[in-house]
């Protein structure tokens, strides 16, 4: 457990940390840079930002000091020839599917630690990225890039068979897939579950060599067919450490929670509760039934619903779920807080929102502190 | 030798090339690119993307000539060329 927060914002790296009794951010590099992320290795305590500068590309930061210098760490670059199924735009602006082409790094948007130096790095357009040496270099993993479901192997030549990735609009210029939740099973290294925008949820049980869709019982209301394979537009995906067989998705079609390590999900929205739509889902690390969204209002508004921002919490695994509200701005509140931007860490949780408002409770999420409003637009909070 | 200007924002990355002439020999574009990496391990990566393409946000100046071959920075480069490396004016 930590109580240090790692934040990452459009603007820069921060570090929350308790104080004389307050919580205290302070700019810990990267200043004036976009951070889509930030967070810790447990294994080596190396901590690790993935930057989006607006003219330079995206970098991978490290900092081996706790965050008092940061240096350029290995470059996660996609290999010669690696190409993908992209989405091209006619003369009339109309979308039009199935363009293969080179891939380039567009965006870095999650980093994920497993034991033993592995670190994986998702990325836009849609490429797994692993190292085993601590993240001192980085390959792209070829079984997921090269999967049936997005065309098949296209370093070898032409598609051979249909592309079932989308895009997100996460990706800038170009509307390409992205990874952004990567889950490493604690008793199973071996064991990953990634989930992309927009396809779902793949699974590895063999370190990456071989990887299959995980949707079952996914439900996509916006697709002809609600329960096809893929499709699925899973916003963020996090796993119970204590309790690794419970899984959860905050997912565009609501809030899905699997209680047999994602052979299937089941749909545990509260619609009526405003519980469905938003982008996070902190799981407890001990209860696998206990877990936290931050609703928004719809996918139209994507936005606090009706000026009140509240967290919600189940802890039987979203049979009934809890709003809470103290601390929390009630009235003229419009924040949104994106797919990482919400943390936990045994009774501790924070969460920071694209307006610079950055929150914490002490008790499980009973009651509420603003410990920033002046931040830049919050990219992701982890505990670490 | 051509000589190489850089935008002061990629000294925050590179800061030993600050208040350092940086001369290459070089017959490209492309050359330029290479040389600076030589003395800048990782520059190449903030000006180009894998593809070896100038970046979207990135212009090359040779001279007062905006650099035309984007994709393989087959420009030439004279001997006396003074070679500017810039960011666009974009963002907020």
């Amino acid at each position: 457990m930590s109580d240090r927060i790692l934040v990452g914002t459009r603007k820069g790296t921060f570090i929350v940390e308790k104080s004389g009794g307050r919580w205290r951010p302070a700019l810990a590099g990267h200043a004036g840079t976009g951070v889509n992320f930030v967070a810790r290795d447990p294994g080596t305590g190396d901590l690790w930002a993935l930057l989006g500068h607006g003219h330079w590309g995206a970098k991978v930061s490290r900092s081996r000091d706790q965050g008092k210098t940061w240096e350029d760490a290995a470059q996660v670059k996609y290999p010669d020839n690696a190409r993908y199924i992209g989405m091209d735009f006619d003369d009339q602006g109309n979308p039009k599917e199935g363009a293969v082409r080179p891939a380039t790094l567009l965006l870095l948007w999650v980093i994920g630690f497993g034991p033993s130096g592995r670190v994986y790095v998702g990325t836009i357009p849609g490429g797994l990225f692993a190292s085993k040496d601590g993240g001192d270099s980085f390959e792209l993993n070829r079984p997921l890039w090269n999967h049936e479901s997005r065309g098949g192997d296209l370093f070898a030549g032409e598609p051979t068979s249909k592309n079932h990735w989308f895009g997100t609009p996460a990706s800038t210029g170009e509307f390409a897939p992205g990874i952004h939740s990567i889950v490493v099973d604690p008793r199973n290294p071996d064991r990953v579950l990634v989930a992309i925008s927009t396809a779902g949820v793949l699974e590895t049980t063999d370190g990456g060599q071989s990887w299959r869709g995980a949707n079952k019982g996914l439900l996509n209301d916006y697709l002809p067919n609600p329960a096809a394979e893929w499709g699925h537009d899973t916003h963020y995906m996090e796993i119970c450490r204590g309790q690794p067989e419970h899984i959860w998705q905050q997912n565009h079609a609501g809030v899905f929670y699997s209680a047999d390590s994602a052979a299937t999900w089941k749909r545990v929205s509260a619609p009526d509760q405003g519980v469905h739509f938003g982008f996070p889902v902190a799981v407890d690390q001990e209860d696998g039934r206990t877990a936290w969204v931050v609703p928004g209002k719809s996918d139209q508004q994507r936005m606090a619903i009706d000026g009140a921002l509240f967290v919600a919490r189940t802890s039987d695994g979203g049979e009934s779920w809890q709003p809470l509200r103290e601390g929390l701005p009630q009235e003229g509140a419009h924040d949104v807080v994106l797919r990482h931007s919400l943390g936990n860490s045994g009774d501790l949780l924070a969460f920071g929102s694209t307006t610079g408002n950055l929150y914490v409770s002490e008790n499980r999420g009973d009651s509420w502190r603003c410990v920033g409003n002046n931040l830049p637009p919050i990219y992701s909070v982890r505990f670490g | 030798m051509a000589k190489v200007e850089l935008t002061r924002h990629l000294y925050a990355f590179f800061p030993h090339l600050e208040g350092r002439e940086i001369v290459v020999e070089a017959s490209t574009l492309r050359e330029v690119v290479s040389e600076v990496e030589k003395i800048a391990p990782g520059f190449s990566f903030y000006v180009c993307d894998e593809r070896g393409r100038l970046r979207t946000h990135v212009n090359m100046f040779i001279g007062d000539e905006r650099a035309q071959d984007r994709t393989n920075l087959s420009d030439p480069v004279g001997p006396e060329s003074r070679v500017f490396i810039m960011q666009a004016l974009s963002g907020g």
